[in-house]
């Protein structure tokens, strides 16, 4: 069973976007807050829809959160968006305190994901969100896989109670999913079985991950491919069920290696089901200014990378 | 219904009463802030018992004016007036700081003590929260206040400002910030540590109307807040000044007394005085 579809490539932020607008439709306590950048982000497909219900709050990402969650208290459901490196990091402790600690229903939209924005560098390059949101208690943290999933995600958390996070990109990415892929918070999807090794991984790694076994077909290994799209809370049960049955694990991400998508699988597995593990991230740098596909291939982050840790966690086994 | 609003005598035997509410409950906990607590007791007073519509038997009323707590480590002060007020029982302010009690050192909103509007600890944080409260409230036309207190100290945080831009851009005239001007602040005189001054004219440059008060005077501060009702189309901030550890002689004015509990006999000797 395969849930891939043809290849085409959209943004992950038009998702977004056309996420926000149809819960702008649903939901007349949806608002969305912008911090200057709302076309980059895609609030300004909102904006233009419901601009009585968009608010501009300036280059203050931090009063942008308080905002959010004051209005989340008179029963509106904010959206703040602004790039993820400022969504999670700028605001990391009024997103801690005011918004976790109340439980209060904001959410957070992260765009300009990964190392695929490309030039305008390291300090753009959202690479460590993963990690510093999913470490805090009641937070919901959302890497869709494509465009369409994206839009998917982002209805979903708008319309589940208490915090989230969803992490989108820049760039066009290969679209994966269709309408009828299954969708539902929490839970991850089995995009391809297989029976030799699995790999679990978030974001345009999706497909990336899709490729590799396509390779790894070739040589007559047969290969899971599961999209962990919500990293927290975690589908413990399809991590665990993928290394029993499979008996190695790769995982990959367009993220620090450390905390990430990886860390949270490799939590999962070293209590539960202990199997070879290989991870397919940035390993512990800043990014750089570049295209964004000769960044991907030299932060590692392509089929090829993947393909290796496949075959040194096979060799692990 | 809303709580009856009490004479300004009576609100004087209430101030006293929360006073050696929190000297006890600090002395009891071993720990906290009374130096804060004491200097804006008269303010929570004036503002819970004269002037904001609310209810304490229905702390989630919807026609409630709001209150945010930026400051939070005087939650002391806050959970006396809120248990005096009748939102829960006068007996469990002795729990303070203690494993799983409601009253945590800082507030939280997720131990569902009545009364709390928003957690809060972490300080220049709350004054957006206020502003947003007021953008939602505004967007849904009711007509009700948001008041913030925030502390003279808090204001050296970025995000207040912030906030303040955010308030003055959006026009809005319901929410109320009041600043407990107390001069003081862990490290000594707020001028020494991050002179804030002029306030009045930052305040007013950022476009916001600005009222001064003598914050232990009731009168002066019913004044003032009467007087935020009739301001229009932009936020005010009362500027309440105060004197750290107010009530308590040898509290008053001593930064040492702003995160310190009093020990038994000190209790004592309070009790003495704000009998």
């Amino acid at each position: 069973m395969t849930w891939t579809v043809a290849e085409k490539c959209i943004p992950t932020r038009l998702g977004y976007g056309e996420g926000l607008v149809e819960l702008g439709r649903r939901n007349p306590n949806v608002v969305v807050l912008g911090a200057d950048i709302t076309s980059s982000t895609n609030a300004s497909m909102f904006k233009d829809e419901y601009p009585d219900r968009f608010f501009s709050i300036g280059i203050a990402e931090q009063d942008m959160v308080g905002t959010a969650a004051g209005l989340a208290l008179t029963g509106k459901v904010p959206f703040v968006c602004t790039y993820g490196v400022f969504a999670s990091g700028r605001c990391w402790d009024q997103i801690r305190t005011t918004v976790c600690y109340s439980e209060l229903n904001v959410k957070i939209g992260g765009a300009h994901g990964g190392i695929s924005v490309g030039p305008d560098g390291a300090t753009h390059q959202a690479l460590e969100e993963i990690s510093i949101m999913r470490c805090l208690p009641c937070m919901t943290v959302v890497v869709p896989c494509d465009s369409t999933e994206t839009r998917k995600a982002t209805i979903a958390i708008g319309e589940m109670p208490g915090p989230a996070y969803i992490r989108f990109g820049r760039e066009a990415v290969p679209v994966v999913t269709d309408e009828n892929t299954p969708f539902t918070l929490g839970k991850a999807e089995t995009f391809r079985e297989g029976t030799d090794l699995s790999i679990i991984a978030c974001g345009v790694m999706v497909y990336e991950a899709l490729e590799t076994a396509k390779n790894l077909e070739k040589e007559g290994i047969s290969t899971r491919v599961i999209n962990l799209h919500t990293i927290k809370p975690i589908d413990r049960e399809a991590i665990v069920k993928a290394a029993r049955e499979t008996g190695a694990v790769v995982t990959a991400e367009e993220h620090q290696i450390y905390g990430g998508l990886g860390g949270a699988v490799a939590e999962v597995l070293v209590t539960e089901c202990p199997v070879p593990v290989e991870m397919v991230a940035v390993k512990d740098r800043f990014g750089e200014s570049g295209q964004p596909l000769e960044l991907m291939v030299e932060f590692g982050l392509t089929h090829n990378e993947i393909y290796n840790a496949a075959k040194k966690v096979l060799a692990r086994k | 219904m809303p709580i009856p609003r009490l004479s300004q005598d009576e609100m004087k035997e209430m101030a006293k009463t929360i006073r050696r509410d929190i000297v006890k409950m600090t002395c009891e906990a071993g720990s906290g802030h009374p130096g804060g607590s004491l200097s804006a007791t008269d303010i929570l007073v004036a503002l819970y018992f004269n002037k904001m519509n609310h209810d304490p038997l229905k702390p989630e009323w919807d026609e409630r004016d709001r209150f945010v707590l930026s400051k939070g480590h005087i939650c002391p002060a806050l959970y006396a007036v809120l248990a005096r007020a009748g939102y829960f029982s006068v007996d469990e302010l002795l729990t303070l700081r203690k494993m799983f009690s409601r009253l945590q050192g800082h507030p939280a909103l997720n131990k569902d003590l009545p009364g709390i509007e928003v957690s809060s600890g972490s300080l220049g944080q709350g004054l957006s929260v206020a502003v947003g409260v007021a953008l939602g409230l505004k967007m849904d036309n009711k007509p009700q206040k948001v008041y913030c207190l925030c502390g003279d100290g808090e204001l050296q945080e970025g995000q207040i400002w912030e906030a303040v831009m955010t308030g003055a851009h959006y026009q809005l005239d319901r929410l109320i910030c009041i600043v407990d001007k107390n001069n003081l602040q862990i490290d000594g005189k707020v001028q020494d540590v991050m002179n804030i001054d002029p306030l009045k004219e930052k305040f007013e440059a950022f476009n916001w109307n600005v009222i001064e008060c003598d914050g232990h005077n009731l009168e002066e501060l019913m004044e003032a807040y009467d007087k935020a009702d009739k301001n229009k189309g932009k936020p005010t901030c009362i500027v309440a000044n105060t004197i750290k550890g107010k009530g308590v002689s040898f509290m008053e004015d001593e930064a040492g007394w702003h995160g310190k509990a009093p020990s038994k006999e000190q209790c004592a000797l309070a009790m003495q005085e704000l009998a």
